[in-house]
């Protein structure tokens, strides 16, 4: 190809870019790249910096709405709480490195997004955590599962930062690739809100926290941005990734959190940024870009772990626990002063420049000195690194069988010989995970891991006061998003909703994290815009803004592809949160109550459902229809129902649950588990009936039925009674006939006895 | 005049905020004092709250013990002072020889945190004076070094002298005679390894909390 050297040219293949990007870089510089100006660009326009695939599809969503402050983009999305109280919250993959290291790669995923939150100047009040891996039968899942956990309990513990929920799947299809993804959310009295951008030349570059290791070069290039082969063996090229996961120190970064919290608050930073993905050349030119000025870098100043490491990796470490702040001259004294009684290390590498002017425009260049003012090892255009990556627009194309999946519809399956043991089968308590979180701390959690949502105090150190809530839920489906990418997409945001509902709260905004396959592979860009299309239908259906997201691709192995795995997380707020919800149980006496869409219902549709996957192994068929309209309407009459009880008065309904993954038989099982209450339930007429997935249902119990009856009624939402919760068996038509115990029992002993009976 | 209650903060400290908060709910006053602090100022009793000072490198409060705010406590602990250490704070006191015995893994070996019912053993400490022995208080653990461990010299004396003031009710970590809760010779020193101030209102699950916060300044004020 032309205009490349000899050595030069498997270089940056060998970096990860392509033949036509190296050419990109040529054109951009107007001469080669040296080979440290070639290592930032391979990192900075890898896939998981650059989002070359996706871009062009997220720009689709909808990211304006009241109260949004900031949108996707920056490090955190943030709307407006009220109170004076702003609320960031992001969500991230740590899926690669989580594959090749479990408990080093969800730890420093959990450091990592806390940062992205802090660095808004939100103290990070919750975490969560949705899980996928393969079943639990084989080994080598059992070492993902319990080293992923682990890895969150032993960083987010000690960081003193609690995780109130998440999401656990269990799919063969995750085998050899599983989804660790994390969301974060954060709180801000609204006048501390800043930006990552750096101004006003002659202002120091500041990088607090750890010194700078080799650990992490190429993560954000070799590791997450390409498949893996999918071989064991130790000598293999999956393994040999293994030094590019990050290894974190929780300690470190609870001092670092308490420091720059502290700096916000003094007002001593004009900008700050977290150095995540891509290390110094991603911190030193997002900044730059952002605030439209140049930066002169000295790499000698940046304090190093070891000796030897050369600018290259200097600038594109992914060692952790470490921040870049912008400060003024006048004002670095406090900030030693304080990053000093934090035991934080905070060292000047550099300063921010005039912006030069080409051909008449100002243009912010990213120098990088040997030593201050010493010669320039690297100088190329800020924004060209962090803004002016490569798009593609792939090509995409649905799969080839895709009609021939449809028709091949789970409800023609035979019934169950005994639908009581498939409902066993579909039981599991997610505790043995929670157990191990610290899910209290801050005394805001109401209603913890294990419910429909998190719902939280809105309320921490350093925030002004507030009788407000806020519920947080992760919601993700691979089974649904196999069958029908766009309508299971539309689901989840819909699911999302409902989640937040049963904890009294309304739906203000979503993040998403976008986990699918290869976008070479054109079925892979398919799934994706597919999803994306869904994802925005619902979301202007529901007026919810997306303010941020992440993408994660190459999420494959050997060739095959994970299931399209968006997950949404959901961000809700209840203005007055004095009571508690009335939680997934019912009470002995209680009427419980199906709520769902007005007229009768349709014939129930088992496609994509947890029934016709994991007893049957059945992934073909359609979704069962979702009305974004008569969702909303359900939705709302629910998040009303709760709401007035959790608000102080006197609510009608004792027990909440929506009906989701499993159908109304797993809704009915895990509210008499939670309760210990049975109940009988007739006219569910057969196994599709009992296991099938429609969205828009809810199951609730009250004392006083005729007046949700009524209530119902005039919101236009359909109400069936299901029966009235008493005695020790959940009996339903002629299909279901089991003790509470019994199913107690199951669900408690699903997950540890897959790890081998350890309780 | 309401009591002045010293929260001691190490790096890594994170219950702090909880445990100022809880205590303000009962009528203190409380203050924090940084772990390079040298004195406890006029407090009139002192918490060691959870978290991971210096990180739990080491041990579980191996290195805090060496903070020059431990020196402080000591001496206020030696004039009588009230002093209770809670959870990781717990761990910190055994460290630094204000308590016997010692915090290891639980039995389950993994982090654990769940709500527990404990019962009051012993109604003569700085914590649980005045509080009925048998009480039932619904409280959570929040650890993985929660089980309590002592040779059989030092449980002889804790039980002789009435000196296990907290019980789990149903065991949850394999602690020596189900103890969730000691105190000193003086009875002026306590340990738990539950966090009272997580208890500290129904909204969030308990309040049984305040019950020992609240008897806690009544002792320290006494």
């Amino acid at each position: 190809m032309a205009g490349a050297e000899g050595d030069v040219e498997p270089l940056h293949r060998a970096l990860g870019l392509t033949d036509e990007e190296f050419e990109e870089v040529n054109r951009v510089l107007g001469r080669q790249p040296n080979r440290l100006e070639l290592a930032l660009y391979s990192v900075m326009w890898s896939e998981h910096c650059s989002y070359k695939s996706s871009r062009v599809h997220l720009s689709r969503l909808p990211t304006e709405g009241d109260g949004v402050l900031v949108g996707p983009g920056e490090n955190a999305g943030v709307i407006d709480a009220g109170d004076g109280i702003a609320v960031a919250i992001r969500i991230e993959s740590h899926n690669h490195p989580s594959a090749i290291e479990p408990h080093q790669g969800a730890a420093t995923g959990v450091g990592g997004i806390l940062r992205d939150i802090f660095t808004m100047g939100a103290r990070p009040l919750a975490l969560m955590d949705p899980l996928f891996f393969g079943n639990l039968d084989e080994a080598r899942q059992r070492w993902l599962f319990e080293g992923v956990v682990s890895g969150i309990s032993s960083y987010g513990n000690a960081v003193g930062v609690p995780t109130v929920g998440g999401e656990l799947t269990f799919d063969a299809a995750y085998e050899e690739n599983p989804l660790v993804n994390v969301l974060c959310m954060g709180a801000l009295p609204v006048e501390r809100l800043v930006l990552g951008a750096a101004t006003g030349p002659g202002n120091l570059a500041v990088l607090l926290g750890s010194a700078t290791g080799r650990d992490g070069i190429g993560g954000v290039s070799i590791l997450a941005s390409a498949g893996f082969d999918g071989s064991q063996s130790s000598d293999t090229t999956d393994q040999s990734k293994r030094p590019s996961v990050q290894v974190g120190d929780p300690y470190e970064e609870k001092r670092l959190i308490e420091a720059c919290l502290e700096l916000l608050d003094a007002g001593l930073v004009v900008g700050i940024q977290d150095l995540g993905g891509a290390g110094l050349a991603c911190a030193t030119s997002e900044t730059a870009a952002r605030g439209r000025v140049g930066m002169d870098v000295d790499v000698s100043a940046v304090p190093r772990r070891e000796s030897g490491m050369e600018p290259w990796e200097v600038m594109t470490s992914e060692s952790q626990e470490r921040m870049l702040a912008i400060v003024t001259p006048g004002d670095w004294p406090s900030v030693a002063e304080v990053c000093g009684r934090w035991e934080v290390r905070a060292t000047v590498i550099g300063r921010v420049s005039e912006p030069d002017r080409e051909n008449g425009q100002p243009v912010g260049r990213l120098r990088i000195r040997e030593s201050e003012g010493g010669a320039i090892l690297a100088d190329v255009p800020a924004a060209s690194l962090a803004d002016d990556g490569p798009r593609y627009r792939r090509p995409l194309a649905p799969p080839a069988d895709l009609e021939s999946r449809r028709a091949d519809a789970p409800e023609r399956l035979a019934p169950p010989g005994d639908c009581g043991e498939d409902l066993l089968a579909l039981l599991a308590d997610p505790s043995w995970v929670y157990r191990q979180y610290d899910h209290q701390l801050f005394l805001n959690t109401v209603e913890g891991p294990g419910g429909d949502a998190a719902l939280l105090r809105l309320a921490g150190p350093g925030l002004p006061p507030s009788r407000r809530g806020v519920a947080l839920t992760t919601d993700g489906n691979p089974r649904w998003c196999a069958v029908d990418p766009r309508v299971g997409t539309a689901m989840l945001v819909a699911e999302a909703t409902a989640n937040l509902a049963c904890v009294g709260a309304t739906a203000v905004a979503i993040v998403n994290c976008c986990n699918f396959g290869n976008p070479e592979h054109p079925e892979v860009m398919w799934q994706l815009s597919e999803a994306i299309d869904g994802m925005s239908e619902a979301c202007r259906a529901f007026d919810l803004p997306v303010i941020g997201g992440n993408v994660s691709l190459y999420n494959e192995s050997g060739g095959a592809d994970i299931p399209p795995t968006p997950v949404i997380g959901g961000l809700g707020l209840v203005e007055l949160l004095a009571c508690r919800p009335p939680g997934v149980g019912w009470v002995d006496g209680a009427t419980v109550v199906l709520l769902h869409p007005e007229g009768p219902p349709p014939p129930p549709v088992l496609g994509g459902s947890r029934w016709a996957a994991e007893v049957r192994g059945h992934r073909s068929g359609s979704l069962p229809s979702l009305d974004l309209v008569a969702h909303r309407v359900v939705v709302a009459l629910v998040s009303d129902l709760v709401a007035e009880g959790v608000g102080g008065g006197s609510g009608l309904l004792s027990g909440v649950h929506d009906v989701s993954a499993g159908g109304l038989g797993v809704a009915l099982a895990e509210m008499a588990v939670a309760s210990g209450v049975g109940i009988r339930v007739e006219g569910v007429r057969d196994h599709a009936a009992l296991f099938a997935e429609p969205p828009s249902r809810f199951v609730v119990a009250t004392h006083r039925p005729d007046e949700v009856l009524d209530r119902a009624r005039a919101a236009g939402v359909g109400a069936t009674v299901l029966g009235i919760a008493t005695g020790d068996e959940l009996a339903i038509g002629a299909l279901v006939d089991l003790p509470v115990a019994r199913l107690r029992a199951d669900w408690s002993a699903a997950i540890p006895d897959a790890l081998g009976g350890r309780r | 005049m309401a009591p002045r209650v010293g929260v001691v903060v190490f790096p890594g400290t994170n219950c702090e905020h909880d445990v100022a908060s809880a205590l303000a709910l009962v009528g203190a006053e409380p203050t924090l004092l940084w772990h390079r602090d040298r004195s406890v100022g006029d407090a009139d009793a002192v918490v060691v709250p959870g978290g991971f000072a210096h990180g739990d490198y080491l041990r579980a409060g191996a290195l805090a013990r060496f903070s020059p705010i431990m020196e402080a406590v000591s001496t206020f602990a030696a004039a009588g002072g009230s002093v209770v250490g809670i959870c990781n704070g717990f761990q910190v006191l055994t460290e630094a020889g204000l308590l016997p015995g010692a915090l290891q893994k639980n039995s389950t070996l993994r982090f654990m945190c769940a709500p527990v019912v404990v019962t009051v053993a012993s109604d003569r400490s700085a914590l649980t004076g005045g509080i009925p022995v048998g009480t039932e208080l619904t409280l959570p653990v929040n650890n993985f070094d929660g089980s309590y461990v002592c040779d059989a010299t030092v449980l002889d004396a804790l039980r002789a002298e009435d000196r296990i003031v907290l019980r789990y009710a149903d065991n949850p970590n394999g602690s020596i005679d189900d103890i969730a809760g000691i105190c000193n010779e003086g009875r002026n020193v306590v340990g738990l390894m539950p966090h009272p101030e997580r208890a500290s209102s129904e909204l969030i699950g308990s309040a049984d909390g305040l019950v020992l916060l609240r008897s806690l300044l009544s002792v320290a004020v006494a």
